[in-house]
C-alpha cells in the first residue's frame, strides 16, 4: 500500500483538477499533469448506477497509484443522496489528502461530514484530523452562510464556489465580464480570508474559448483567489503562468522577508526597504510570494 | 461469500476490465484480454487471488481485460461479487477483504 504522507492544511493550490472516480483511463496517470490538486469525483461525473463501483476504482488508486506531491482530494456526494456516508468511509480509509463537500450550505453540514470522517478514522486506524475538508458553495443560500462555513472546523481549508449550479439559481448565465457571479465571488473571499482559509474559483467549461479563460484567470488572481478548478490538463499551465509572480515582486519579497529577520533580531519593529515601510504585516505575504516562487521554479534561493 | 445472482461491473474502454459473475460450481474462469500473450497469466492470478481473498469459492466468472491495471481488476472483480450479494452500496470491509 502507497504511503501519503500527512495532508498540509495550508499548501500551493493554484490548480485542482476534476478527474472522473470511475473512469481508470483516467485516474491512473493523473499525477503527470502537474497540477497542484486533483479532484477525484464521486459526485457529477459518476451516473447514479455507478456510484458502488466508482468506489472500488477510487480505493484502489488511493491506496496502489503514488501520486507523488500531488494532493489527492475526493469530491463526495451531497449530504441529500444515499451515498455520501460510504463515500467518507472510503475516502478515509483510502488515505485520501482531503475531502470535498459538495452543496455545503450551513456549518451544520460541515459538522455532519467531520463527524463522520472521524468515525471513520477511528473505524479505520487512520490519526484523528488527518483528513481535511473543503466547501463547495453551490447556492445562494450558502454564499450568504460562508463565514459560518469557512469557520467551522479546524479540517477546513479552504472554500470554492460552483458556477453551474450557482448561475442556475440565480436565473442567470456565464458572462464573459463576471457580473453574473461577482457579489459572490466576492463574498466568499470575504468570508474566506476572514476565516483564514484558503479560496477556489469555479471551472471554466468552453475549452475552445482561450482569450475567455484567460480573462477569467486574470480577473481570479486580481480578486485575490488562491486557485482555480479546472476541468482539463490543458488549462493548467495558463493558469500557473497568471498565478506566477513576477521577478521583480520575487525580488521585494526576498528583501523583505530577509530585512525583517536582521531588524526584528536587532529590536526594531519598523524599516523601510527601497523606500517603502515595512512592518511584520508584510511578512506573511512575502513568504508566501517566495513559496510561489519556488513551485513556479523562479526562487532557488534559501529562504 | 457467495455468488447469490449474476452481476457485472466494468466497461469495455481502453484501461478497463469488465467482470460478469454468475452461480456456479467451483471456480470457473473465462478470460479474453487485449494482452493476452503478455499478461493474461497475470492477469489470472490477480482475479484468482482477489476471489480468495472475498472467500468465493463457486463462481462462474469472465473477464473481458482491455488492458486493465491490476488495481482496476480487482476492483471490478470485487465490485462484481458485492453487486452479485447485494451488498456494494454500504459498509465495504475497505483495507479488510478489499484491498
Amino acid at each position: 500500500m502507497i504511503h501519503r504522507p500527512k495532508p498540509e492544511r495550508f499548501r500551493l493550490r493554484r490548480t485542482m483538477m476534476f478527474m472522473n472516480a470511475q473512469k481508470p483511463g483516467l485516474i491512473k496517470d493523473a499525477y503527470i499533469y502537474g497540477c497542484d490538486s486533483i479532484m477525484l469525483d464521486l459526485e457529477d461525473a459518476v451516473a447514479e448506477n455507478q456510484k458502488d463501483a466508482a468506489r472500488f476504482s477510487l480505493y484502489h488508486a488511493l491506496t496502489t497509484i503514488d501520486y507523488g506531491d500531488t494532493e489527492v482530494i475526493v469530491r463526495i456526494n451531497g449530504l441529500d443522496t444515499p451515498h455520501w456516508q460510504e463515500d467518507i468511509r472510503v475516502c478515509v480509509a483510502g488515505r485520501a489528502d482531503g475531502i470535498r463537500i459538495a452543496k455545503c450550505e450551513s456549518a451544520r453540514d460541515v459538522k455532519t461530514v467531520e463527524a463522520a470522517v472521524e468515525a471513520a478514522e477511528r473505524e479505520f486506524g487512520v490519526e484523528v484530523g488527518r483528513t481535511l475538508l473543503m466547501a463547495a458553495l453551490e447556492s445562494p443560500k450558502g454564499i450568504l452562510n460562508a463565514y459560518e462555513i469557512c469557520s467551522a472546523s479546524d479540517r477546513m481549508f479552504g472554500v470554492a464556489i460552483s458556477g453551474g449550479d450557482f448561475r442556475k439559481c440565480m436565473q442567470t448565465t456565464f458572462q464573459p465580464d463576471g457580473v453574473d457571479m461577482l457579489a459572490a465571488r466576492g463574498q466568499m473571499l470575504l468570508a474566506a480570508r476572514a476565516a483564514g482559509i484558503q479560496c477556489f474559483d469555479t471551472v471554466f467549461t468552453d475549452l475552445d474559448d482561450s482569450e475567455g479563460f484567460e480573462a477569467e484567470v486574470r480577473q481570479n488572481k486580481a480578486m485575490g483567489f488562491d486557485g482555480k478548478s479546472l476541468i482539463n490538463p490543458k488549462q493548467i499551465r495558463l493558469v500557473h503562468q497568471v498565478f506566477a509572480p513576477t521577478e521583480k515582486e520575487v525580488r521585494q519579497a526576498e528583501k523583505i522577508v530577509r530585512a525583517f529577520r536582521e531588524q526584528s533580531a536587532a529590536g526594531v519593529g519598523v524599516f523601510t526597504v527601497d523606500g517603502k515601510m515595512i512592518d511584520v504585516a508584510f511578512v506573511p505575504g512575502a513568504e508566501r510570494t517566495i513559496k510561489l516562487a519556488k513551485a513556479c521554479g523562479m526562487y532557488k534561493g534559501d529562504l | 461469500m457467495e455468488i447469490l445472482k449474476p452481476a457485472v461491473a466494468g466497461t469495455l474502454e481502453s484501461s478497463d476490465a469488465q467482470v460478469s459473475v454468475e452461480p456456479g460450481q467451483g471456480i470457473d474462469l473465462e478470460l479474453s484480454s487485449s494482452v493476452m500473450n503478455q499478461y493474461g497469466r497475470q492477469i489470472k492470478a490477480t482475479v484468482l487471488e482477489t476471489l480468495e481473498r472475498l472467500d468465493v469459492k463457486n463462481v462462474r466468472i469472465t473477464v473481458v481485460d482491455k488492458g486493465a491495471l491490476d488495481c482496476t481488476l480487482k476492483a471490478r472483480v470485487e465490485c462484481a461479487v458485492f453487486r452479485s450479494c447485494g451488498q456494494s452500496a454500504a459498509n465495504i470491509p475497505w483495507g479488510g477483504a478489499v484491498r
